[in-house]
């Protein structure tokens, strides 16, 4: 590979670093906005909403560094994407807006009643972008049409039931993630109702990342051929097998982060898996990483600001983390 | 043709109102930042309970303000694709990087150390929380500097080359990032935002001296704000001068639309500035036009007989909509002299001791409260809408930039988004409201003053 190649596959690598710490980061806030939705007792959604308080804001900046790094990096893949998935997107971005008012403001409010509409406000704002973001992988995954290096469809083509079913499987996804997420930062009562949940997410996620994976491979041929090449097949399986077993076997010992993280592996082996089936398109059927990067003077530009800037702050977000570590009680309701 | 026009002032619309929205939050999050970094500055110096009290108090209202304001920045970042893709893939590569470093090197930093400020003050030193507040005020002034960067490249374009397809391609990041206008609008908004907020501080101190005279929190905030419109305000005047002047040499067309000059006067005889006038973009010309004579040349020219361009030198396809520009410089500038005024008298009343006394300070304090952002928002009406028709001023028209949407999708996202905007932000502005009717108390509790106890060992 050439030189200005490299710089492609750079960038490319780049941005789904951005994607991906976006959906391991927030999807376990979604999950808990999910799950406080329909949690009944006070305390315990008073324990989820606290747990995710102070680091939601910062997760949510991996999604504006994928925005801003989409643009940057392959303008032509963003001029396309984002008119094609203009309702999902919107829709996403006012619930996101709404989950965010209903997390900080919830103790605003005095009555209790009152705080259980806000608290379902969240679980239904948190549901709809869920929703959305399987739902904008689900149509980018089936293919867009372009004509002219911009977006021919009629903006209508995510009302089909590949997207649909990729919202669904995202939801149940980042229902495992929230329940492994509070089965680590929780105790009591809270965290062996999420136990109980969370075993039953893992079962489901498998179960349905599994059929996602066959209806994929009947999309295009190029997604036939690649899910079916032994060097995707073989570590896929192993590494999805070993963390359900890491999974399962977490559950029991004392070590409570470990059943989040190998939820937050599987998530790592889709992820590859996906890209591994697309590559190098960036948006199906037509566009290639290659035929919709900028150029090599921005991309450098860009690069550079990623590789010293992305270390330094993935150091103080965890520093920013381990200051709110441990299990949390709350003393309120 | 028709859906097509429909589609585009959709879309301008839903741009407007995101933008609008963001940018009070965002200059908000700004102008608080830099004060509570000086209040806590002052509360480790001094080591008075007071500045800490109003600290924590504040801080509850950092708190709401930056969670709304990451969520309604969010879909900015999208808007550029959503609506303006055809800009996207042709000045992206411009754009982009600028508003990639502004999330690299400023969202971050503000995210990252936001948690630790509002929630940390248990958790950690005194020494650690300083420098979190530290790190999130001058990460939202890094981040006001890469977006000013985006936004004045495409008001004053450099550095750049156009590539066989028509594209923006980058040559020299120096000469993009800082383009020509960019020092003027940087120094403008970043005046605009700590002015905004000092002029909201002091209005809910002065409601609160209004109530308590005595107020010893009250008249701490309400002092620290007034020194900083007196202080401020004059600067900005300055500030704002000399950015005109420079829009006059880059973008005439745009000044002679904030004039209202259609035609222009006669050798000698000056530029009269219009008090009032009703501009007419049919007729080309003012209705009921009140104007004094060679005023403006003073403050355009420094002379009294300077003229400038006219809109009638400019083809009719390029000028911005002159009634929008026009008055939305006055209501600007208007606010801006009342701000003056305001800094001003309130030097006078503490050179006198009467600061806390002057009832009518107090009062008129009370009413301004909104007035720095409504002349934010009115200064950017001016300069948004006077680069019109031009996204990329000159190179690129707003109507080759837009996205292919069909004009149902743009009209019903923007009636949605609307509809959502004033839910919450009415929801917002209440809840500020309730907050802000108590005053600042003794031992104030700050944000969710348990969480320390409720995470992690105690």
């Amino acid at each position: 590979m050439s030189w200005g190649d490299w710089t492609i596959v750079l960038s490319g690598a780049a941005l789904a670093f951005s994607v991906l710490s976006y959906v391991l980061l927030d999807g376990a806030d979604l999950g808990v906005g999910m799950l406080m939705g329909v949690t009944r007792s006070a305390r315990h959604r008073r324990a989820m909403a606290i747990s995710i308080l102070p680091i939601w804001d910062a997760n949510e900046t991996w999604l504006v560094l994928g925005g801003g790094g989409l643009l940057a990096l392959f303008p032509k893949a963003y001029a396309v994407l984002l008119p094609a998935l203009y309702i999902p997107f919107i829709v996403m971005f006012m619930a996101l807006i709404v989950r965010a008012m209903a997390l900080e403001f919830r103790d605003e409010a005095s009555r209790r009643g009152l705080k259980r509409v806000i608290d379902r406000l969240l679980g239904l704002a948190s549901l709809v972008v869920g929703v959305c973001q399987g739902a904008v992988l689900g149509t980018l995954v089936q293919g867009v049409p372009i004509r002219d290096g911009q977006f021919s469809g009629t903006g209508w083509e995510w009302i089909s039931p590949f997207p649909i079913y990729c919202g669904a499987v995202l939801v149940v996804a980042y229902l495992w993630l929230g329940a492994c997420w509070l089965y680590w930062r929780t105790g009591d009562e809270l965290q062996l109702t999420v136990r109980a949940s969370s075993k039953a997410f893992a079962c489901l996620t498998i179960a349905l990342l599994l059929v996602l994976v066959l209806w994929t491979s009947t999309l295009a041929e190029q997604y036939a051929t690649r899910l079916a090449m032994t060097e995707v097949v073989v570590p896929a399986s192993v590494s999805i097998l070993t963390l359900i077993a890491v999974f399962f076997a977490g559950l029991r010992t004392r070590f409570h982060f470990l059943p989040l993280f190998s939820a937050l592996g599987v998530f790592v082996t889709g992820f590859m898996i996906m890209g591994a089936t697309l590559y190098p398109l960036i948006v199906p059927p037509g566009l290639t990483l290659s035929g919709s990067a900028s150029g090599p003077v921005s991309q450098r530009f860009m690069l550079i600001g990623f590789a010293v800037l992305i270390p330094v702050t993935l150091f103080y977000n965890t520093f920013g983390f381990s200051v709110f570590s441990g299990k949390v009680r709350a003393a309120k309701d | 043709m028709e859906s097509i026009e429909a589609a585009l002032l959709a879309a301008r619309v839903q741009f407007a109102i995101t933008i609008s929205f963001h940018i009070v939050l965002a200059a908000f999050t700004i102008g608080m930042a830099q004060f509570l970094l000086v209040l806590e500055a002052l509360w480790l110096w001094r080591r008075d309970r007071t500045y800490l009290d109003i600290y924590r108090y504040w801080l509850k209202i950092f708190a709401l303000n930056v969670a709304i304001g990451t969520a309604s920045g969010l879909i900015l970042e999208y808007q550029f694709g959503l609506n303006w893709s055809r800009l996207s893939s042709q000045a992206g590569e411009v754009i982009g990087p600028l508003m990639f470093y502004e999330v690299m090197a400023a969202f971050f930093l503000e995210a990252g150390f936001l948690g630790i400020m509002i929630f940390g003050m248990k958790k950690v030193g005194p020494g650690l929380h300083f420098f979190s507040t530290c790190a999130v005020a001058i990460g939202s002034l890094i981040s006001a500097f890469w977006i000013l960067a985006a936004n004045s490249w495409m008001q004053t374009p450099a550095g750049y080359a156009i590539a066989a397809d028509g594209r923006f391609v980058a040559q020299d990041w120096w000469a993009i990032i800082f383009n020509p206008s960019f020092p003027y609008r940087f120094a403008h908004m970043t005046l605009a935002t700590l002015l905004a907020t000092a002029m909201f501080i002091a209005a809910a101190s002065a409601w609160h001296l209004l109530r308590d005279r005595t107020s010893r929190h009250a008249r701490v905030q309400f002092s620290i704000a007034l020194w900083a419109v007196a202080v401020l305000a004059p600067v900005q005047v300055v500030v704002g001068d000399l950015h005109g002047e420079h829009t006059l040499k880059f973008q005439p067309q745009k000044v002679a639309a904030m004039e209202g000059s259609w035609t222009r006067p006669p050798e000698g005889a000056g530029e009269p500035l219009r008090l009032f006038a009703i501009p007419d973009m049919k007729e080309r010309r003012n209705h009921f036009e009140l104007a004094i004579p060679r005023i403006a040349s003073l403050y355009l020219r420094h002379d009294l007989s300077g003229t400038i361009a006219a809109l009638d030198e400019f083809p009719a396809q390029d000028i911005p909509p002159v009634p929008v520009v026009f008055w939305a410089l006055r209501v600007m500038v208007g606010l801006g002299i009342l701000m003056l005024g305001l800094g001003v008298t309130s030097l006078v009343l503490r050179y006198r001791k009467r600061l806390y006394e002057a009832r009518w300070l107090q009062r008129w304090c009370v009413v301004m409260a909104p007035a720095g952002f409504a002349a934010m928002i009115s200064g950017w009406v001016v300069t948004e809408t006077g680069r019109q028709p031009f996204t990329v001023w000159g190179l690129l028209r707003t109507s080759d930039s837009v996205s292919h949407v069909s004009h149902q999708q743009v009209l019903s996202s923007t009636v949605l988004i609307l509809s959502c905007y004033l839910v919450v932000f009415g929801i917002g502005c209440w809840v500020l409201l309730r907050i802000l009717r108590k005053p600042v108390k003794q031992g104030e509790a700050g944000p969710q003053p348990t969480i320390a106890d409720e995470i992690g060992r105690s």
